[in-house]
């Protein structure tokens, strides 16, 4: 058993090409750790490096906790963020973390999907940024290369004027999601992200179609945008909800985010 | 195995831990360090029984790697009381009976009075806000709340 | 003699009546309280389970080397290890210690192994290599009805069957099953004694319970092996069965040394049993004035794999099957039935829960179908002293205030509390899409052991250089009952130094379970009965006329120093027996309980329609306590039981498939948060005249009865749907 304490991102790169498997706020891999589902040999900790902390403008480092988002992220995002676990959850884990770990059911994720968000991925050999569509690519599944860490995310140069993020849970805290989604309009134009409704984040393009070229949605306009994100995503049946409802629920909670947009 | 040896400051003394496996903090404290005031009740971080302060943080030690606290400080419940004296928070639970099992307790101690030394006068949603990761399966947070509000109003 | 006080209260500091603080309080705060958790022993080895992966399978072969061949591993045992009987069970031993040829439930045990650290034992149970067959599990409990594959069947015959009202409303109502939860997962340590004795210091809510189990399987002599109360983080009656009990005696008899055992989150799940869900048919008949003529009910347990208390659970589901309610004519047959589903037995309310679900749905259709106030309706059918149960005929002769319970529902104002919205920080809903609701519930408890059960307690009051000593085995859980016990000692004594202590089986004999909220009754009967007898005894001895904290006194005058109290060595031990009840006629008629206590929910909550999602705002009480022994206590349990009510109507519940549990962990099994739980505001009534110390009744197990009927009946209220079902998922709310 081998944790590396690096402080630079450098050092931390050179141990994950090495095989050492990242450690951030340790509240995903702890809890495959202490379910017996995860037993790391060697460990690099991210936690000591100011540069993925770095939280400036656009660009949020990999390592800014879910408590600073919520403090000081914009609207949405800090939203979201104020729903991640508990204050300790949120004191501990990280955006960059979230990312990695991939759950279809992440409370960051529709942001990100809902501004086109960047993700900056980085190694030994160098940096690239990818779509945060590209990132994803299936359920805890993500395009990064095995030697790959994150770096930041970042979000484009102008967020939208008006952004809104909603989670149903059975529980008025702590709770995964049963769908989490953001609505954001600029002038007309209107993205819809959704989370928990599909093997990764995703938009429901054609609800934003109808709806961006609606400069004054009525009562039935929005209806209609209601019927396409509830027709648009792909979500299952487990432990936590049915097909149907969470069909139901992403088209309520879109129209309601969009309404917020409105007024 | 090799085993990793890490230094910390735990409860305001120097303190060291002998690591073989990936295991928490919340591990290494019960099992090794003879602190067993920190509870494992979920060992997923969904249940606060386990909370501490990491470097002046409120987190959960059952999902903080034993390995990543070299340099760290670490406060855990039985650091919380002056001496033999309670600390505010423990005495306003005391007295609200905001006890029953226990076996939340120490978390809730550890999360209030973090709170208290932020806000010494937090509004009841406050209190309920900083308190939200904490589980309590026999009060009804009922007494856990009127101990809080009753500090709140005269600190 | 001198006269005796049969209700002495002395004017006592922390007697009877005040709210002293927990003796176990600041132990607790500090982090130093001891619980199974936290014991160690030198030379300790720590035990693991190796359990199946199916929920019903044959085995066919086990190999234990590639876990004896770990590093450190010191004893890997089969059920051919098993000494003694090779079947446990708190009713029936119908249990293996360990399955040797089938499994029949997810996670049923089949090794132990006891290694050097925790770690290392868990690894090698992972290790034990098991060949299965695996078998089609059976987890359709109508199915098991319909094939007779049952742990009990009741019938319940009461009046004519021919009586019909003007008004009939039908129902088929749901419960799922709730998991109890305690913080503190099954924990112990055995320590072999060298003479071929062990001492067993393991969560529980019985020592002696486990002790003649842990005698039975180990094949021993009962004086070879002591169970220690010891510190528990909760209970909720997950704690009445034997789990770890045996295995660890077993370890630590085989290997020679201590071994400790602890269940991570998960194999608790698997390690104690559940709430049943049940599946219940309802038809009441009532006259146009809404008094009921006739009930009807079929009521259907899911005991899962192993009998536990199912036929107990289930008798007393049918027995509580109309509630607080005088009718003439009732008809049940229920059924507990096995399947291979997870084992259920104890949990809070003890089947009188699940079927008040159903009948306060029904109260309120039949107040619907007449137009008559909820309340009104529950007013003009409230079971009196003096009335016949309408299941037993068994004339109730201890105080029942259900129209007091009614009234001051009726009269408590309803705050206008804000709320958190429904959906909390998920910010999914605005005022404009929420609906209040109000509801009303009320439910009825047995009190004590039932049914002809030989239910009595032991304690032992002494009196030393520390003052009064109660010496119990009633194990305390966090209910308070160190508290309480002490404020007993002291009003019958008149001496305000009394604490309690724990002593093993060896020293004492049963103070019974922990449970159906008995121990203030029974074990508090039993330190009255015993620090009354002392204090005369003193007296008569001393020549004295009263007892304080300085000692015996006549006139004022202290004529005995405490000192030479102690030094005399006063001790007097009584064991006290509750009034006998007696097992059922075929009919399920006669004189089968102790005692009642009766409780009623008002419930106010907030349901977002369109989204299904709600907030309980507040559940208001008024609780029958008989006299309030501790108040602040008394607090404490109907905050904690509303909030498991309220658990079970919002959110709780083990989700199974294929008789896999799905929800394990508590990321899914969800517990209310802060966030969750509504405002409570408490009425005690009390009324003399029950056999408790000083006329109490038990309190633990009243507040969770009737709280998940009441939230379900203000949903329906802001819904006008029939909500049919615990837990209400947001589906049944918005699609």
């Amino acid at each position: 058993m081998n944790v590396h304490h690096p402080t630079t991102f450098d050092e931390a790169l050179a141990a994950k090409a090495a095989g050492a498997v990242p450690l951030a706020g340790g509240t995903d891999l702890m809890v495959e750790v202490n379910f017996g589902h995860a037993r790391p040999t060697e460990v690099v900790s991210l936690r000591r490096i100011d540069e993925v902390k770095e939280f400036e403008g656009r660009r949020i480092g990999s390592g800014v906790s879910w408590r600073r988002i919520e403090n000081h992220g914009p609207r949405a995002l800090a939203q979201a963020a104020r729903t991640v676990g508990s204050p300790q959850i949120r004191n501990a884990g990280t955006i960059g973390g979230n990312l990695a770990t991939a759950s279809p059911a992440g409370d960051g994720h529709p942001f990100l999907a809902a501004v086109d968000a960047q993700i900056e991925l980085a190694s030994v050999d160098g940096r690239r940024t990818i779509p945060w569509d590209e990132f994803f690519v299936g359920v805890k599944k993500t395009s990064m290369a095995d030697d790959e860490l994150i770096s930041a995310v970042v979000l484009p140069d102008s967020l939208p004027e008006r952004h809104e993020f909603g989670k149903i849970g059975v529980r008025n805290a702590m709770v995964i999601s049963t769908v989490c989604a953001v609505v954001t309009r600029d002038d007309q134009r209107t993205t819809v992200a959704l989370g928990s409704v599909a093997p990764t984040p995703m938009r429901a393009r054609r609800a934003e179609e109808m709806i961006s070229a609606v400069s004054n949605p009525s009562d039935k306009d929005l209806a209609e945008f209601q019927r396409l994100v509830s027709d648009e995503v792909r979500p299952i049946t487990d432990h936590r909800s049915t097909e149907e409802y969470r069909r139901h629920a992403a088209g309520v909670l879109s129209r309601r985010l969009l309404e917020r947009c409105l007024r | 195995m090799s085993a990793l040896i890490i230094n910390f400051t735990l409860n305001g003394e120097p303190a060291n831990a002998r690591v073989l496996a990936p295991l928490s903090l919340l591990d290494v404290l019960r099992d090794q360090l003879e602190l067993p005031g920190s509870k494992n009740a979920c060992e997923q971080g969904e249940c606060g029984s386990c909370s501490v302060m990491l470097d002046d943080e409120l987190v959960c030690s059952c999902l903080v790697m034993a390995g990543d606290i070299e340099g760290s400080r670490v406060t855990t419940v039985e650091g919380m009381a002056n001496g033999r004296v309670l600390n505010a928070v423990q005495q306003a639970m005391h007295e609200a009976g905001a006890v029953q099992c226990g076996f939340c307790t120490p978390g809730i101690v550890v999360a209030a009075t973090d709170l208290f030394e932020a806000n010494p006068k937090p509004t009841t949603d406050e209190i309920k806000e900083a308190l939200a990761g904490n589980i309590c399966r026999c009060t009804g947070y009922g007494a856990i709340i009127r101990a809080f509000e009753d500090l709140a109003g005269t600190t | 003699m001198t006269t005796r006080s049969a209700k002495r209260v002395s004017p006592v500091r922390d007697g009877v009546g005040s709210s002293p603080l927990r003796p176990d309080g600041v132990p607790k705060l500090r982090g130093e309280f001891e619980y199974a958790q936290d014991l160690t022993a030198e030379n300790m080895l720590w035990g693991a389970t190796s359990r199946s992966p199916h929920p019903h399978a044959r085995i066919l072969s086990v190999d234990i080397g590639p876990a004896l061949a770990i590093g450190g591993v010191h004893a890997v045992l089969l059920a051919d290890d098993v000494p003694g009987r090779a079947l446990f069970g708190l009713e029936h031993p119908d249990q293996p210690v360990l399955a040797s040829t089938k499994v029949n439930y997810w996670g049923e045990p089949i090794a132990i192994v006891a290694a050097e650290d925790e770690d290392t034992a868990r690894r090698a149970a992972d290790a034990v290599v098991v060949e299965y067959e695996v078998l089609e599990p059976d987890i359709d409990p109508e199915e098991a009805d319909a094939q007779d594959d049952v742990f009990r069947r009741m019938k319940i015959r009461r009046g004519d069957p021919d009586a019909a009202g003007s008004v009939v409303v039908e129902g088929v109502y749901e419960v799922g099953m709730q998991d109890q939860a305690p913080l503190g997962t099954e924990a112990g340590l055995a320590v072999p004694d060298g003479h071929g004795g062990v001492d067993l210091h393991a969560t529980s809510q019985f020592v002696h319970v486990d002790q003649e189990q842990v005698v039975a399987s180990l094949g021993l002599r009962s004086d070879q092996v002591r169970a220690h109360p010891t510190g528990v983080g909760g209970a909720f009656g997950a704690r009445e069965d034997v789990n770890l009990h045996i295995h660890l005696c077993l370890l630590a008899l085989h290997t020679g040394q201590p071994v400790k055992m602890v269940y991570d989150r998960s194999e608790s799940f698997t390690g104690h049993v559940h709430r049943h869900p049940a599946r219940m048919w309802y038809r009441h008949e009532a006259d146009d004035r809404g008094r009921l003529v006739k009930v009807e009910a079929r009521v259907l347990l899911d005991g899962g794999a192993y009998a536990s208390t199912t036929a107990a659970v289930l008798a007393n589901a049918c027995y509580f099957v109309v509630g607080p309610y005088n009718c003439d004519n009732v008809f049940v047959d229920g059924a507990g039935v096995r399947t291979n589903n997870p084992p259920c037995g104890a949990m809070r309310g003890f089947g009188a829960v699940q079927v008040c679900i159903a009948y306060e749905a029904q109260m309120d259709k039949l107040a619907e179908a007449l137009d008559i106030d909820p309340l009104e309706i529950r007013r003009r059918n409230a079971l009196h002293r003096g009335d016949p149960m309408p299941t037993t005929g068994q004339i109730i002769d201890t105080p029942l205030p259900v129209i007091d319970v009614i009234d001051s529902l009726a009269a408590m104002p309803i705050p206008d509390s804000a709320a958190t919205l429904p959906g909390g920080s998920g910010l999914t809903t605005e005022k404009e899409h929420v609906r209040r609701g109000v509801g009303y519930a009320l439910g009825l408890k047995n009190l004590g052991f039932s049914e002809g059960f030989d239910d009595y307690a032991q304690a032992r009051v002494r009196i030393t250089d520390d003052g009064a000593v109660v010496e119990t085995a009633a194990i305390e859980v966090g209910q308070g009952l160190v508290t309480v016990m002490a404020q007993i000692a002291r009003s019958a004594l008149g001496i305000s130094a009394a604490e309690v202590r724990h002593v093993d089986t060896s020293k004492i004999d049963s103070a019974g379970s922990t449970s159906a909220s008995r121990q203030t009754q029974v074990s508090g009967g039993a330190v009255l009965e015993a620090s009354q007898n002392l204090r005369d005894r003193i007296l008569v001895h001393h020549g004295g006329d009263d007892l304080s904290d300085d000692g015996v006194l006549s006139e004022g005058e202290v004529i005995v120093p405490m000192a030479v109290l102690a030094a005399e060595g006063w001790s007097e031990t009584v064991t006290f027996r509750h009034p006998p009840t007696f097992a059922p006629d075929p009919d399920g008629q006669g004189t089968l309980h102790a005692d009642f206590a009766v409780a009623g929910h008002r419930a106010v909550v907030d349901v977002d329609t369109e989204l299904g999602l709600l907030t309980v705002v507040r559940v208001d009480t008024a609780q029958d306590v008989g006299k309030a022994l501790n108040p602040e206590s008394i607090r404490g349990q109907i905050e904690g039981g509303i909030l498991q009510g309220v658990g079970l109507a919002v959110m709780e519940e083990i989700i199974t498939e294929d008789g896999v549990i799905r929800n394990p962990n508590f990321t899914d099994y969800l517990l209310p948060t802060i966030l969750d739980a509504p405002d409570v505001e408490a009425l005690l009534i009390e009324e003399d005249g029950s056999w408790g110390p000083f006329g109490a009744k038990g309190v633990g197990e009243p507040p969770t009865i009737s709280s998940t009927s009441a939230v379900l009946a203000a949903v329906r209220q802001a819904t006008g749907r029939e909500i049919p079902r615990a837990p209400v998922r947001p589906e049944d709310i918005a699609l």
